[in-house]
């Protein structure tokens, strides 16, 4: 899967935008940017006076609730609703007989699917669904509706999924596609190397669950449809929903202001978002459909779980000569990415002449994967982290010196091998370890004689991620006002990131203009601009230079005005805060809101464009993590003691939410290393087991250390675009987990090669290690 | 659990015997009932009249300072009757099972999880939420706090934090890390913000004293 077919919509086209008329460099100086400015949402977001598409109330709104399959695989026979139609306050049952609701959806390219498809083939595929007055009505009535069943045959582990007379999900074999890729002679490679290692890992399945659950609004006037849906992209909805239900887009209008957390599984809209239109219209009021916390667990998407083999060879001197990766995983039942970009830290973060990988991509019965937050990086670096580490230990250098020997200027994996428009993977490396003073912890933890049953361990690990340059399309319009105050309108979601915040102040960099005075309009596909969803570490590099290049196109227009007041030519004035002057004379200034013109136009509108990114440049995100846990060797507990993130990211746009996104991420790894997995019912049922919160455990103020030190690389990358950013978002959750793996072996001599790094697994390790003696 | 109020105050109590929930509602709800007040009054449900579920029933609820007369279904939770039906929809929903604390309101200033708790069960407190925290327009102190330590990202778990972050002050003015913590744990953050909302809440408490 490409980058652009996971943030972009797949399958849709994207409209171009036609190229920047200015591609300024990077600013020298900055009076806004890269301040700690609180968020300029912030009052909204913490009064409650911002409306997230779940608390939109309209007049006479009514709930949508869902009907589900309860199996991982069987064929639906017959669904009677007789009864539940009948119950109080039920205005609208849609099923797969309602003819408006025989509508098409795709969940890929590959294997096509309808709304409510008969033959299920994961539990939770929607059956029926109801709107009723309230939500227990709903819910009453959903317990009222009567589904006959063919129970089938199903396989919901990967494992399972390639044995002989393993059931079969799309009724042929399981694998739905090999990838390979080779470059150099590996096994020449291998011939050379002093150390060779070999090892298999395991990533379990984790689930996005965003605190905001899956879910809209939707209205009908007539023919023009709206909703308001907790999204990371409104004009992808926009696009999805206008071609299931065969719309003009003009008459979809997709409202996202606020939402709560998507971390890749809200990137497009789901079955929720059409079955929601069909109850409104079938009931003629506005619906609100909202899922259950369950529901997001079965029908929403996953990180898939991923198996994987590594052998890799390193001569003494920290030379990499060969990386031999395989791996399978699963995208669930309907092709969606299994092991998507899986092998990538492999191919492309260390220097290595001779590199081959192999990923097989298997169907099983559940829900379909979505990308969660950096899709296969965390897995790979689990693996490839690890495996430098013991790399390391087996030549006696250490770990952060053998990273440092393997450091490429250029791009090995990508096609034409593009060099990188900036790497700052050494600062990451070194100003880490000088911030956590890693040697000095190293040497503690490594010191003989400490008998006691707690054990202190450090670790680390680095990471790139495949893309953070941000790409076209992206048009944003800025509107000045007379009395100097700018309205900035855009088609992105603000995710939590920040988003808003750092496109104001561009705004505010550029024209001078106090952030009291900046008002943003955003995510409406009614009245903002085209825009990707926001994700995959791409919106700051992509809008921030839009945004930009809008301000200097009002500029522009500001000094043709001036230039008539002040008789003089357009190229002799220079632009200050707030007024325009002579650049030979700036006490003949003129300010900006006594321009005669702007007050007869009443608004100068200034229109930005994403310019492409510059050929033949790879622009890449890096960082490098550093951690100390304390393990308990009795109970196999383990305790995160201390953190530090550096992170080159290009410039810092706003520290305040750059520093909330990187204890975020960690936090968010660390969950993927201790505690977060899917438990399925493999043999009995094929159901999942740990559905809600209280089963599958997220980080909670418990499980955090307190110590979590982001110490960004500030430099802008002055190749990459016009604001000198580059993405952030992916690249601070993906070296988490092998960083506390390496820390626990530092700490034990236990390799955990498989998540989560629960006090079971590592209780039978030390158990299984003391017989060994 | 400590209640202010007098049993008799109690409204649910005429309106309907305990058995009477427990034949309406779901297991979850009568096991989270069974350690509030309903269980300590069972002398009071005597010889009361069973409503069906979907009978309307009148009670008064004091929020913010305010006091609401509504009609309810005995089954409808606090947390959909302040969004769904008053449009406070400064308490969030995240799970409606006890899970994650979106939805932590104070009642008598203690955190309690409205989806845990019945819109009947609610009369005779004192419930603050989210919007009860501002002073007019302008954000109180805990409030002031998240935004300065940016204590959250999407803000959608950032109600029921700032909710628990209060009730804790009320509780414990300068309260030590620990018992921050402590106070947080009821409360998900899926961003992953609670190294910044602990420093919040230390500086809410700062605010609070008027530093
Ligand atoms: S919504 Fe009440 S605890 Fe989650
Ligand atoms: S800020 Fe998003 S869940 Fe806490």
């Amino acid at each position: 899967m490409s980058k652009k077919e996971i943030y972009a919509v797949k399958g849709l086209s994207v409209p171009e935008t036609p190229a920047s008329a200015q591609e300024p460099k990077p600013w020298k100086q900055t009076q806004m940017v890269g301040k700690g400015i609180p968020r300029v949402d912030a009052y909204e977001r913490v009064s409650g006076t911002a409306v997230y598409p779940s608390d939109v109330l309209l007049p006479d709104m009514i709930y949508g609730a869902v009907l589900r399959c309860p199996h991982p695989h069987a064929q639906v026979k017959k669904v009677d609703v007789e009864a539940a139609s009948k119950m109080p306050g039920v205005r609208a049952v849609i099923t797969g007989d309602t003819p408006e609701a025989r509508v098409e959806w795709t969940y890929s390219k590959e294997a096509r699917s309808s709304l409510f498809d008969p033959h299920c083939r994961f539990e939770g595929e929607p059956v029926a669904a109801v709107a009723a007055e309230t939500p227990y009505q709903a819910e009453d009535a959903l317990r009222a509706i009567r589904v006959e069943y063919d129970v089938l045959p199903f396989v919901v582990d990967e494992r399972d999924a390639l044995k002989e007379n393993a059931p079969s999900v799309h009724g042929a074999g399981n694998v739905l596609k090999t990838e390979k890729y080779e470059r150099g002679q590996v096994d020449r490679g291998f011939r050379e190397a002093d150390v060779v290692l070999e090892e298999n890992y395991r990533t379990e399945c984790q689930l996005h669950t965003p605190m905001e659950l899956h879910g809209c609004v939707a209205k009908w006037d007539g023919d023009r449809l709206t909703l308001w849906e907790s999204t990371q992209g409104v004009y992808a909805v926009q696009a999805e929903v206008a071609e299931v239900l065969k719309l003009p887009l003009s008459k979809v209008r997709v409202v996202g202001h606020y939402m709560g957390g998507g971390f890749g599984s809200k990137l497009k809209a789901g079955k929720y978002t059409v079955i929601a239109a069909l109850l409104a219209k079938k009931s003629a009021r506005p619906v609100k459909l909202f899922l259950t916390r369950e529901e997001t667990y079965l029908a929403v998407g996953n990180r898939p779980p991923n198996n994987m083999r590594l052998k890799a060879g390193v001569k003494k001197d920290g030379t990499l000569t060969a990386l031999d990766f395989s791996c399978t995983g699963t995208g669930g039942a309907y092709p969606s990415g299994g092991t998507s970009l899986v092998d990538w830290l492999v191919r492309d973060l260390y220097k290595c002449p001779n590199v081959r990988t192999e990923c097989t991509d298997i169907a099983i019965h559940t829900g379909p994967a979505r990308p969660f937050r950096a899709p296969g990086h965390p897995q790979g670096a689990w693996v490839l982290e690890q495996m430098m580490d013991a790399l390391a230990e087996a030549i006696k250098m250490d770990p952060v010196e053998l990273r440092l020997k393997n450091i490429p200027n250029f791009s090995q994996g990508k096609e034409g091998n593009p060099p990188y428009s900036s790497t700052g993977l050494k600062q990451c490396l070194e100003e880490g370890a000088k911030a956590f003073q890693w040697k000095v912890a190293r040497s503690k933890a490594l010191a003989p004689g400490e008998t006691g049953r707690i054990k202190r361990g450090v670790g680390m690990a680095s990471c790139l991620w495949v893309v953070g340059g941000g790409w076209p399309p992206s048009t944003v319009i800025l509107k000045l006002f007379p009395d100097g105050s700018l309205n900035l309108n855009m088609g992105a979601s603000d995710i939590g990131t920040g988003t808003k915040t750092v496109m104001a102040l561009v705004a505010a960099e550029e024209l001078g203009i106090p952030l009291g005075k900046i008002e943003i309009e955003h995510a409406d596909t009614g009245t903002t601009q085209y825009a990707t969803p926001s994700g995959g570490s791409k919106t700051v590099p992509t809008e921030a230079p839009t945004v930009r290049a809008a301000a200097i196109s009002v500029k522009q227009q500001l000094l043709e005005m001036a230039s008539k007041e002040l008789k003089l030519d357009a190229a002799s004035l220079v632009f200050q805060e707030g007024s325009i002057a002579p650049a030979k004379d700036p006490s003949k200034s003129v300010k900006i809101t006594d321009l005669s013109e702007l007050k007869k136009r009443g608004v100068v509108v200034g229109i930005g464009y994403r310019g492409p990114n510059p050929e033949n440049k790879a622009i890449i995100p890096f960082a490098a993590q550093f951690c100390e846990v304390e393990v308990n060797t009795k109970t196999g507990e383990v305790k995160i003691l201390r953190f530090v993130s550096t992170n080159d990211s290009g410039r810092v746009m706003d520290r305040l939410t750059y520093d909330s996104q990187v204890i975020g991420g960690i936090t968010m790894g660390i969950g993927l290393a201790m505690t977060e997995y899917r438990v399925l019912d493999r043999d009995q049922t094929g159901r999942m087991l740990n559905r809600n919160w209280h089963d599958y455990k997220l980080p909670t103020a418990l499980d955090v250390p307190l110590e979590m030190t982001s110490l960004p690389v500030d430099r802008e990358d002055s190749q990459a675009n016009s604001v000198g950013a580059k993405g952030l978002g992916e690249p601070v959750t993906i070296p988490t987990a092998p960083a506390i793996a390496n820390a626990v072996y530092n700490a034990t001599g236990i390799r955990i090669t498989e998540t989560p790094i629960s006090p079971e697994r590592l209780c039978r390790l030390l158990a299984e290690k003391r017989k060994e003696g | 659990m400590t209640q202010k109020h007098e049993p008799g105050e109690c409204r649910c109590s005429r309106g309907l015997t305990r058995r009477g929930f427990l034949s309406t509602v779901g297991a979850g709800v009568a096991v989270a009932s069974a350690a509030g007040k309903l269980a300590a009054q069972p002398a009071a449900s005597q010889g009361a009249d069973v409503l069906p579920s979907a009978e309307m029933t009148p009670i008064t609820l004091n929020i913010n300072g305010r006091t609401h007369r509504l009609l309810v279904e005995p089954r409808w939770s606090l947390l959909f009757v302040l969004r769904e039906r008053l449009g406070l929809t400064g308490t969030k929903v995240g799970c409606e099972r006890g899970e994650c604390g979106a939805c932590t309101v104070l009642m008598d200033d203690l955190p309690r999880y409205a989806c845990m708790t019945l819109a009947v069960e609610a009369q005779g407190s004192e419930i603050t939420t989210l919007e009860g925290l501002m002073r007019g327009e302008e954000l109180g102190g805990v409030q002031q706090a998240f935004v300065e330590e940016d204590a959250f990202q999407c803000g959608y778990c950032t109600p029921g934090q700032i909710m628990a972050v209060e009730g804790l002050l009320r509780a414990h003015p300068e309260p030590s890390q620990e018992e921050i913590q402590m106070g947080l744990s009821g409360n998900l953050c899926r961003c992953g913000a609670y190294v910044h909302i602990f420093k919040a809440a230390g500086r809410a408490a700062q605010l609070k004293r008027g530093q």
